[in-house]
């Protein structure tokens, strides 16, 4: 059976010239960066230039990025790292209720360890409102931390803006950029940030592997404490294949980005249309335009997600969730909540994320699937009977 | 995550739809938590001659539907009542731990069309007795399984 794959947002395959890139450096190039030997020095240039391709991609200088293990990493850093560092100047933070758990779970730490955080709300479309971060912040504040693009849902926030706000306020702005790297066009400069957070498997590159921009001046503490790598702020041996994947990666997708963005939108596009308009009560969510380039995310009234992305993997089509069955817990995915959708309807999520390998065809086969399964779905479950009058 | 039992009840599912004139009804779940199992059953000379199944839910929940008719079907009455989530899991081939609760609205499903039943045809039935058709709804509560 041909299999689809539209679930780019929860990972990507890696690009084939990302891996030749990094393969040299597995049996090779295998050399420790701190090493003084020809070897360590081979691994030295790799990580150096790297990193200056990567920083390149986003406008910032070689030396304000930094490698991490994963997007997870940088958020734990990010947060952790600049509230501890600046204790003299408060213990406020402001977030938003759609964060990855990555900043979530980070914020209920930092919570239990007497920081405040203040959880903005967004609205119906997952965007948060400009006037209500200005007013959360207090003379205790000292960070705000609001996502690029919605893992979920898709929406884009105005990242620049926001940081517009932070710098009049003489606050520290992070975003954590994971889903925006590859999807969007990203100037540090242009758009306000302080810091921003990188992984780098969902650009076609491999997976363990991200990193942190930490503007110059921007006092941080240590999350990873040890040798004295990436300019003793992040220990531990460099992941030399990952980091010259991660590069290979980042300069391939930033080379592509306008017909990336350009493709991946046709096809988001013609994919919402076709099932808004062949199945009937369903619904996109998140924001019609601001949003990720190749993010759909619908819900179908009256059946389940799990049993969903179930048929839909039958049919060979490979999606996500974010209802409760699928989430671990009993409650819907809490972007979707936050957005004000009833349990009912939360329950019936699908996420389809495209991708660069994608097609029109895919595309088509995916509509035709899904009405093919919804209706199945439907027959089967006891409230949509109960819409069509007991049919 | 499921088995090839689970999957073919899931892909292919029996005795699913709705009986007209039934003799029971039951519904048990709740939309909130994703979940809502309906049983119709039809029932003659105390021999459940008829059962069929509506359900939204996940996969398992599904399943779990569909396996809980063919077990039942054909069954006399009291010994329907005699069925337990636990054969509904065996018959399935097993269930993930948090799973287990679709087990658990299918036999809540099935008692409560039986309940039904009896309540309409002013009949009382042994696996009846104590019964509550609203407190035995919340297939959420912590539900002690022993394997």
């Amino acid at each position: 059976m041909k299999r689809i794959y539209m679930d780019y947002s929860a990972t990507t395959p890696v690009k084939q010239e990302v891996l030749d890139a990094m393969l040299p450096y597995f049996t090779e190039h295998f050399g420790n960066a701190s090493s003084i030997h020809g070897y360590g020095q081979d691994a030295k240039k790799a990580l150096e230039a790297s990193r200056a391709t990567i920083a390149g991609t986003i406008g910032a200088p070689a030396d304000t990025f930094y490698f991490t293990g994963g997007g997870s990493e940088a958020d734990n850093w990010a947060l952790k790292g600049v509230m501890k560092a600046n204790k003299n100047k408060g213990n406020h933070l402001i977030t938003c209720k759609i964060e990855h758990h990555g900043i979530l779970h980070t914020c209920e730490t930092l919570e239990k360890e007497g920081f405040e955080v203040t959880y903005l709300d967004v609205d119906s479309e997952g965007m948060i409102s400009l006037e209500t971060l200005e007013a959360a912040i207090k003379p205790s504040t000292v960070m705000i931390s609001i996502m690029f693009v919605n893992n979920e849902i898709g929406t884009m926030q105005p990242i620049a803006e926001i940081g517009k706000i932070a710098r009049k306020h003489g606050l520290i702005f992070h975003t954590d950029a994971v889903q925006a790297l590859g999807n969007v066009r990203i100037n540090v400069d242009e758009l306000n940030v302080d810091l921003m957070s990188f992984s780098a498997h969902k650009i076609y590159g491999p997976k363990g592997i991200g990193g942190l921009y930490i503007r110059k001046g921007i006092k941080i503490q240590n999350l990873i404490e040890g040798g004295a790598q990436e300019r003793k702020r992040r220990a531990g041996t460099e992941n030399l294949p990952g980091v010259v994947g991660f590069a290979k990666a980042a300069e391939i997708a930033n080379e592509n980005l306008d017909a990336h963005i350009e493709k991946l939108t046709y096809l988001r596009d013609r994919l919402v249309k076709g099932i808004l308009e062949s199945v009937e009560y369903s619904k996109s969510n998140g924001h019609p335009t601001l949003r990720h380039p190749g993010n759909v995310n619908v819900c179908f009234e009256f059946i389940e997600g799990e049993a969903l992305l179930l048929s839909l993997n039958a049919k060979g089509i490979a999606g996500s969730s974010g209802s409760a069955c699928t989430s671990g817990s009993l409650d819907p995915s809490h972007v979707l909540m936050s957005i004000g959708l009833p349990h009912e309807i939360a329950h019936g999520s699908l996420r389809l994320s495209l991708g660069d390998f994608n097609t029109e065809e895919e595309v088509d086969y995916a509509v035709e699937s899904l009405v093919e399964v919804v209706h199945k779905l439907r027959m089967m479950s006891p409230l949509y009977d109960k819409v069509k009058g007991g049919k | 995550m499921y088995t090839d039992i689970v999957m073919d009840h899931f892909m292919n599912p029996r005795n699913v739809g709705e009986i007209e004139n039934a003799d029971g009804i039951g519904e048990v779940g709740n939309i909130k938590c994703g979940d809502i199992m309906r049983i119709y059953i039809k029932v003659e000379n105390d021999v459940i001659e008829d059962i069929k199944f509506k359900t939204f839910g996940c996969g398992s929940a599904i399943a779990a539907s569909s396996v809980a008719t063919e077990i039942i079907m054909g069954m006399t009455v009291e010994d329907a009542l005699k069925v337990t989530n636990k054969q509904v899991i065996d018959a399935l081939g097993g269930l993930p731990p948090v799973k287990i609760h679709c087990s658990v609205l299918a036999e809540q499903a099935l008692k409560a069309a039986i309940y039904d039943y009896a309540t309409k045809n002013n009949l009382e039935f042994e696996g009846l007795k104590g019964y509550n058709p609203v407190e035995d709804h919340d297939h959420h509560d912590v539900v002690d399984i022993e394997f």
